[in-house]
């Protein structure tokens, strides 16, 4: 499995939302209070999501323009819930950022007289490896 | 000791390519009590069948076991060929080999030796084997039809036409159905009244066709052949035979406030009515929930002006008891409610309309006298959205999971009719997909989108809202040009699934009729017995089996006529004899197999036995009625005593194909 199929299993799991069951009626698109506001529709993360093209989610303000008001989760005919991919998209993008990376020649001028010692040792123990 | 001949039969390749078939013949030629054995490429071909009665007759065989296909597909076809050469057909027993071993396996050995295993619980079964004589029946040479739509109709007309007697129940006071409410029919768009009310004249002169209106089941006993149906005849207030439908106590009528349903709420009618001017019979009923006479005891006009003298305030419901062979379910549809799709603001604005409201508001006997107008203030649309699969093929539980089928022919319709009459009526039409397989159809959807100019855009509406200006918000998506588009529109018409009629569901458990989870009514065979439910004698037609339009539902009446006459043609019927019996010595009067029986073939009798000391007891004991028994053999299973046994498959038998396998 390549990274971008690791990356839609990873989408779907967290989501937890059955892509192939998207009938492609467009009626998530259609009940969207943000449509205007985003660059990729509610009905397009679905099928983005269906052929694996993940990425272009990730850079997208869509995840950001959501509202979480759930209207395409209800009004669905076919039970999709696209709200929960973008939510997936969104967590994906907060979980990449634990990939920034510590390096020792960084420290310095990281530390200031209020931080505790401790704190160093242990965001240099997560964030080195 | 039996003297069994055994046959195994090559199907061609089907069998024979999986399972060595003259391997099977000579391991199971050494079974006890078999006298022959051998195999055959066709055996249920002539020169295979042939095969069989010189075997019977040349070695005298008492009892055969045919290895081949299932036997829904040739246990008939062999049973006959036992009998032709004078052996008993109930001694004639098939091992599945094809079904259920050559066609699921792949490893030839393994296939072989399952072939011979399954010979073998034959050949024990048939050991056990007794002749058994088919009781006849005679036939009531009269139909029942359920529902007195266009499937009704026809299917009553068909069969009437063959010479048979056919009686229609119809639950509203007039017959019709929902065709009769509809404006055009597509796709040749002639009008629905002057093709169907010609159809229900017929009816109403037919001398074969009796009408029940304002009538319903209410019980139903017996079986194929003969039918014992109780019908309610609902009181209506009115004497049918004496009323001439002149319709003067439906003007003057002081309760003028009853929401009209054959408009479907959208005018009033008075207390007293007739549905509409065609309706069969022409006889008024009185509407006893808003009856001013029948409530208070106060007004009786109808009854001071009726020439006729037909009014009846003390009239009661009657019970009609007769006698059917067969039984045609057309128990028709309904359009679903929209309580579950709050987004359409169906509820809210009066000007969001479903497509059978649609179709009275572009009738010319509808309220509006066919003129296209808005229901909140009687003025012409200028912009009309047409929205479809409003609840169908929905799994979110909101709808229905199937397709109607109906609706993208019909707003196609809708569609070119208002852009033929109101040129000045821009058109949108939403869907998911348009479907329209069937004849002409597909060049009506594309006339309405070239000739017509009926703007079709694929994607849903989200949502519609009622604005201050009194147009509709429409909210939806365009998925091909990718956009969300706000439309103002002066009405929006749903295109709303469509559900069996809630009738339906209670009728098919008085006929123990199965149906599928959305109360359709189940074909016999979804190919070949489409018009048949699995229960003899009972006949579908029309959408109480699936959604379909009016000239399928006329072909499939006309098919269901078809069955029901070759039914009623026949003088007796040949009883399934593989049936249960109780054993009475046995019986000690539980009931549990009367309560577990479908049928209801099982009663209790009190009767004298005579016990060891010249004394004599009266026992309360079981007696299954072998005309109405089925033989599923719930009662064999139930019974705690092991008095009830099943004819052909009796406890034993079973028992012995079992050791045979697991020896």
């Amino acid at each position: 499995m390549d990274n971008k199929e690791k990356q839609k299993e990873r989408i779907l799991r967290v989501s937890g939302v059955n892509v192939l069951k998207c009938m492609k009626c467009g009626k998530c698109s259609g009940t969207c209070p943000s449509y205007d506001e985003m660059d990729y529709h509610p009905h397009q993360f679905v099928y983005m999501v269906e052929k694996g093209e993940i990425e272009p989610l990730l850079k997208s303000k869509s995840i950001y323009k959501c509202l979480s008001c759930f209207a395409c989760v209800e009004r669905c005919p076919r039970g999709v819930e696209p709200a929960k991919i973008v939510e997936a998209i969104r967590l994906e993008v907060i979980r990449k950022q634990g990939e920034n990376h510590l390096k020792p020649n960084q420290i310095p001028q990281l530390l200031d007289e209020d931080l505790p010692q401790q704190a160093i040792v242990s965001a240099f123990r997560k964030y080195s490896k | 000791m039996q003297k069994i001949g055994v046959f195994v039969c090559w199907c061609g390749s089907n069998i024979a390519a999986t399972v060595d078939v003259s391997a099977v013949s000579e391991a199971l030629s050494h079974e006890p009590g078999v006298v022959y054995a051998t195999n055959y490429q066709y055996m249920c071909s002539e020169a295979g069948q042939n095969t069989i009665k010189d075997a019977i007759k040349k070695y005298g065989l008492t009892g055969i076991v045919i290895c081949s296909c299932s036997p829904r597909m040739h246990e008939a076809t062999f049973r006959k060929t036992a009998a032709a050469a004078g052996l008993n057909p109930y001694m004639v027993e098939i091992a599945n080999i094809r079904e259920q071993c050559s066609w699921i396996h792949k490893d030839m050995a393994t296939a072989t030796e399952k072939a011979i295993i399954l010979g073998k619980a034959a050949i024990a079964k048939v050991h056990l084997n007794a002749p058994l004589t088919a009781s006849q029946s005679p036939v009531v040479k009269r139909a029942l039809v359920i529902g007195g739509g266009i499937a009704g109709i026809q299917t009553a007309l068909d069969i009437a036409d063959a010479g048979f007697e056919v009686d229609i129940v119809e639950k509203s006071p007039t017959i019709g159905g929902k065709m009769s409410q509809l404006d055009k029919t597509f796709p040749t768009l002639d009008c629905a009244a002057c093709i169907l009310t010609p159809k229900m004249v017929d009816v109403a002169q037919h001398e074969k066709i009796k009408i029940y209106s304002y009538s319903e089941v209410e019980a139903v006993k017996g079986f194929v052949g003969n039918f014992e149906v109780t019908i309610r005849k609902k009181a209506r207030y009115v004497n049918e035979n004496v009323c001439t439908g002149c319709g003067l106590c439906t003007e003057k009528c002081p309760q003028k406030n009853v929401p009209n349903e054959f408009n479907l709420g959208m005018d009033k009618r008075r207390a007293i009515y007739i549905p509409f001017a065609q309706a069969v019979p022409k006889v008024a009923t009185i509407d006893a929930n808003y009856c001013m006479k029948l409530k208070t005891g106060k007004c009786g006009l109808c009854e001071k002006i009726c020439t006729a003298g037909a009014i009846d305030y003390s009239q009661k419901d009657q019970l009609i008891e007769q006698k059917y062979g067969a039984i045609v379910v057309a128990t028709g549809f309904n359009p679903i409610k929209l309580d579950n799709f709050e987004e359409y603001s169906y509820s809210q604005s009066p000007d969001v309309v479903t497509s059978l409201e649609f179709e009275r508001i572009t009738n010319a006997a509808g309220p509006t006298s066919g003129q296209l107008l808005r229901p909140s203030d009687g003025k012409h649309p200028h912009t009309i959205v047409f929205v479809q699969c409003v609840g169908s093929r929905d799994t979110s539980g909101c709808g229905k999971p199937y397709c109607s089928k109906i609706c993208c022919m019909y707003t196609a319709k809708h569609a070119m009719l208002t852009r033929e009459k109101y040129p000045d009526t821009d058109v949108y039409v939403f869907y998911i997909d348009v479907r329209t397989p069937g004849k002409n159809f597909d060049e009506f959807y594309r006339r309405a989108a070239e000739e017509y100019g009926v703007h079709y855009i694929k994607g849903m509406v989200g949502k519609v809202a009622p604005k201050a200006d009194g147009k509709l918000m429409v909210q939806a998506s365009d998925l091909i040009s990718n956009e969300q588009l706000h439309i103002d529109a002066d009405m929006v018409v749903l295109a709303t699934a469509i559900e069996p009629d809630k009738s339906a569901r209670p009728l098919a458990t008085m006929l123990t009729a199965s149906m599928d989870t959305n109360d359709f009514f189940t074909e016999a065979h979804p190919k070949l017995r489409p018009v048949e439910s699995p229960t003899a004698g009972i006949f579908l037609s029309g959408t109480c089996q699936g959604p379909k339009d009016i000239p399928e539902t006329v072909s499939q009446a006309g098919a269901a006529a078809a069955k029901v006459i070759g039914l009623l043609a026949k003088d007796t019927l040949t009883a399934n004899p593989c049936v249960a019996h109780s054993d009475e010595m046995m019986c000690n009067g539980c009931s549990s197999c009367e309560k577990v029986c479908p049928y209801g073939a099982i009663t209790y009798v009190d009767k004298e036995f005579r016990m060891p000391d010249r004394t004599v007891a009266i026992r309360r004991v079981a007696v299954v009625n072998e005309a109405v028994c089925q033989g599923c053999g719930a009662c064999t299973v139930a019974c705690p005593s092991g008095a009830m046994d099943l004819k052909g498959f009796s406890n034993s038998q079973i028992m012995a194909e079992v050791d045979a396998i697991c020896k």
